[in-house]
């Protein structure tokens, strides 16, 4: 039995903040968690997709965001407990429903869990989703630590099925993707039946339908009145400091990690109030009322969006009369960074600034010692595609084949590994990026052009997982309305970017069930475009279907690069081929390729050594994928099947 | 093994290396065995880009007091490890202190910008010399080629946990790591894992301990 399910209550583990999440959860009693994998979000899935079976839940990847947050609500519907989780990204993608499920309210306790990357760390943008919360009219929660993450999730489900409506819990990658110990509380054995009562009247909102309807408006700003009113006691409110301040400190979230950190690097205990907010949309007036007495300055820090400073600031005013006028500092005030995520250092200086105080980490003495010596002497490390990775030899063929052609074309990106194709490690083939499906959405637009002059081939890239999530509508769209474009469909059987997940093109579940695999060969046929099929390990094939494909201009066509991610489970298990460099073949910097393998193609695996004056295979990073043999114009790089 | 009590409390540490080398496991690892000796650990780790080339990190805070922010101050590291000696460099100038012990690796990674000819990987010596100058402490341990004579370089990690728990310079009980170890990984694994671990403990104290560093292997 694994320690997620079966660890007892009162033990302590290490956890990642979303284990963490993930076992408030169970111990909450739910029944259903979905998901749609995106970082930092996608463990709390995994890991209770782990247990599923021994704890008798359901989980699975749901296809996207949306359909994600629709299964958790049937199960609330039912009366079950249950979780969506996702990335800040995704919150949009579900927030058509959203912004109707408030409407209907529900009746399990139902969270929706936003993992969220402030400072962009992996992701393309560092979206606030908080401010959903204030748009739907829904209570929200930011776990300050780890032990919060658990008992929060816990609490938000029973916080949901008090007030009759969705609770949003926002984490950041700090927290989720962070570890600490926790002690775990009990793990209910009971598990509730499922029965959608449906017979009543209209707007019985126990027994009657579940109807999203705006005369409920009225309903849901009554349940955000009682999430309020619980919020005033709530433990996850705290306030550590003097009576009287000379600053008071507001913060939630990662952050106030770093704000009880930068008090102590400051030695400011005793002159400084840190009041932690666990209960961040809407805060409690009384609780901010009683805080905000404390003392005339004020300092809130937060990452991203300056949602708390904003929303403590209209309180202020509010509050003018009683509590007096008050000195704001944070993100208006410049003392907290705009944008990107913050850090115990961030917050030091902002603190030291306010406090007259300077602080210096390090003796001058060894910062300049270790700037002669040591700084900037790493070399970079930018970011490129694994060893024997399919998308370097998909882009390799796609950059020839655009070349070959000649006419100035272009493809547009998507989200996924692939994304890094923006980069010379994809020899800057995509040139653009945006949000899930977007790529083929772009390109159906581009290729409508031709009428005011435009003569560039167009082309789309699109993993397999992102396919399935949002492509299949911009497809249709191109085919319906005679696109003339080519979608590549990179398929390398997973959702490889977030840790392999399966997803509905493969025959099997998050449970690790059996499923039904959903033909994306076969849509994309009966959608009526023309499809071609090449491993991206042929590099001569890959490149000359496309430019056959590019010549068709009859509408939309799909050309599918299949060849599994190098990190997949069964390519990671067998190394295809042996690779050596046959230096007697291998004449260096004399030779006219001028170091073709190792200036563009660029594989961590394949090493120029510097004293032989040629390339060199490193045998510890190399895969055997055998792809660098075909483009070394000497054939001086040779494999042998093992 | 040294000391039974950290040196400071939080007590910092930070492991770094490269995408794929198993930073992540070896700082879950080090975590668990702290935890069941009674400490409070918080970790924080760098994702998404660990497995795509790029530089990663885990920040260790070890501590008897309960939590503190997964991502360490700056100048506060008490310990670097570096499963990729360049990597070391790196975080000295940022996390680096007069007091910071230092244990690498010696295999370097090649960067794709070095691979291309566009940066220059310092040499071994300049690494070594340089690491010297600014710790208190440092070791240094041909963790990948001893992983590979035993057949597979994801070993590495684990005698570099081995080899901190042979400086002494950290209270690491061995007991703690064969638990953790048969909790992290299936029965057949253990045995290789609990050999890595020993044999990162040798290669540090089979060789005489110099104030200004050591090279093993």
């Amino acid at each position: 039995m694994s320690d997620l399910y079966g660890g007892k209550e009162g033990t302590t583990h290490l956890v990642m903040g979303n284990e963490a999440i993930a076992r408030g959860a169970l111990e909450a009693g739910i029944s259903v968690a979905t998901g749609y994998p995106g970082t930092p979000s996608s463990e709390v899935i995994e890991r209770l997709a782990e247990v599923a079976g021994e704890a008798g839940i359901y989980t699975e990847w749901s296809v996207n965001e949306k359909v994600a947050l629709e299964v958790a609500a049937a199960a609330s519907f039912a009366e079950l407990r249950a979780i969506a989780v996702m990335k800040q990204n995704g919150v949009n993608v579900a927030a058509d429903f959203i912004l109707h499920l408030v409407l209907s309210g529900t009746r399990g306790g139902l969270v929706l869990v936003s993992c969220e990357d402030p400072g962009y760390l992996s992701s393309q943008n560092e979206g606030d989703s908080r401010t959903f919360a204030r748009l739907n009219e829904i209570p929200l929660l930011e776990p300050g630590d780890f032990q919060e993450a658990k008992d929060m999730t816990k609490w938000g489900l029973e916080l949901s099925e008090q007030i009759g409506n969705l609770v949003l819990l926002r984490s950041v990658t700090r927290m989720s993707h962070a570890s600490g110990d926790i002690t775990f509380g009990p793990v209910p054995g009971e598990r509730a039946q499922a029965r959608f009562r449906h017979e009543g009247a209209m707007l019985d909102p126990e027994g009657g339908p579940m109807l999203a309807l705006g005369l409920r408006h009225r309903e849901v700003q009554e349940k955000l009145k009682k999430a309020v009113a619980l919020f005033e006691d709530s433990p996850f409110n705290t306030y550590e400091g003097p009576e009287e301040p000379e600053l008071l400190l507001i913060t939630s979230s990662a952050c106030s990690l770093y704000s009880r950190e930068a008090i102590a690097v400051l030695g400011v205990q005793d002159r400084v109030g840190l009041l932690k907010m666990g209960t961040t949309w809407p805060l409690p007036p009384e609780l901010m009322k009683k805080n905000l007495s404390r003392c005339d300055r004020i300092l809130v820090v937060e990452e991203v969006l300056p949602f708390l400073e904003d929303n403590v600031k209209i309180l202020a005013a509010e509050m003018a009369p009683e509590i007096g006028i008050k000195h704001f500092y944070g993100k208006k005030s410049g003392h907290i960074p705009s944008t990107g995520e913050l850090n115990p250092d961030l917050v030091v200086a902002a603190l030291g600034d306010l406090m007259d105080l300077s602080y210096e980490p390090v003796p001058a003495e060894f910062r300049e010692q270790a700037d002669a010596l040591v700084a900037n002497k790493a070399p970079p490390r930018g970011l490129t595609f694994c060893p024997g990775c399919p998308h370097r030899a998909s882009f390799w063929s796609i950059h020839n084949a655009l070349e070959l052609d000649g006419r100035k074309g272009f493809m547009c990106g998507d989200v996924g590994c692939y994304t890094l194709a923006i980069l010379p490690t994809g020899f800057s083939t995509l040139r653009t990026a945006h949000s899930m499906g977007s790529g083929s959405g772009l390109a159906s637009g581009f290729a409508k052009l031709k009428q005011f002059g435009m003569d560039q081939p167009v082309l789309a890239a699109c993993g397999d997982s992102t396919f399935f999530h949002a492509a299949i509508p911009a497809l249709i769209n191109a085919v319906h309305h005679e696109a003339d474009f080519t979608l590549v469909l990179l398929d390398n059987s997973g959702t490889a970017m977030t840790g392999f997940q399966p997803h509905p093109g493969l025959p099997i579940s998050a449970m690790s069930d059996n499923a039904p695999a959903v033909d994306m060969e076969a849509i994309c046929r009966s959608l009526g475009a023309r499809v071609e099929v090449c491993d991206p390990f042929d590099l001569t094939r890959t490149r000359e279907t496309l430019n056959d494909l590019m010549d068709d201009e009859r509408g939309a066509k799909v050309l599918i690069l299949r060849q599994e991610c190098a990190l997949s489970p069964e390519r990671k298990a067998s190394k295809p081929y042996e690779m050596r460099v046959d230096t007697a073949s291998c004449v260096g910097e004399d030779c006219g390729c001028n170091r073709l393998c190792t200036r563009i193609f660029g594989c961590p695996g394949l090493v120029w050594d510097e004293a032989a004056k040629a390339a060199r295979i490193d045998e510890v990073i190399c895969v055997g994928c055998g792809v660098c043999a075909d483009i070394c114009p000497h054939e001086a790089i040779l494999k042998e099947e093992i | 093994m040294g000391a039974a009590r950290l040196a400071r409390d939080p007590y910092n540490l930070i492991i770094t290396g490269v995408g794929g080398q198993g930073n992540v496991m070896a700082s879950r690892v080090l975590g668990n065995m702290m935890v069941k000796d009674g400490y409070h650990v918080t970790i924080g780790e760098t994702f998404g880009a660990s497995q795509r080339g790029g530089s990663v990190m885990s920040h260790l805070r070890i501590s008897k007091e309960g939590s503190w922010s997964p991502q360490i101050p700056r100048g506060q590291a008490d310990f670097i490890i570096a499963l990729e000696p360049s990597e070391a460099l790196r975080l000295l100038s940022v996390f680096g202190n007069p007091r910071v012990r230092v244990l690498s690796n010696t295999r370097p990674i090649h960067s794709v910008a070095v691979i291309a000819g566009d940066a220059k990987y310092p040499s071994m010596n300049e690494i070594q010399s340089s690491i010297q100058e600014l710790s208190a402490d440092a070791w240094f341990v041909a963790a990948t080629d001893e992983a590979v004579k035993m057949g597979n370089p994801i070993y590495g990690n684990i005698i570099i946990l081995g080899a901190l728990a042979g400086t002494g310079a950290f209270p690491m009980d061995r007991e703690s790591f064969k638990t953790v170890i048969s909790e992290t990984f299936p029965e057949d694994r253990v045995d290789a894992n609990v050999r890595a671990y020993d044999l990162g403990m040798e290669m540090v104290s089979r060789s005489e301990k110099a104030h200004d560093g050591v090279t093993l292997g």
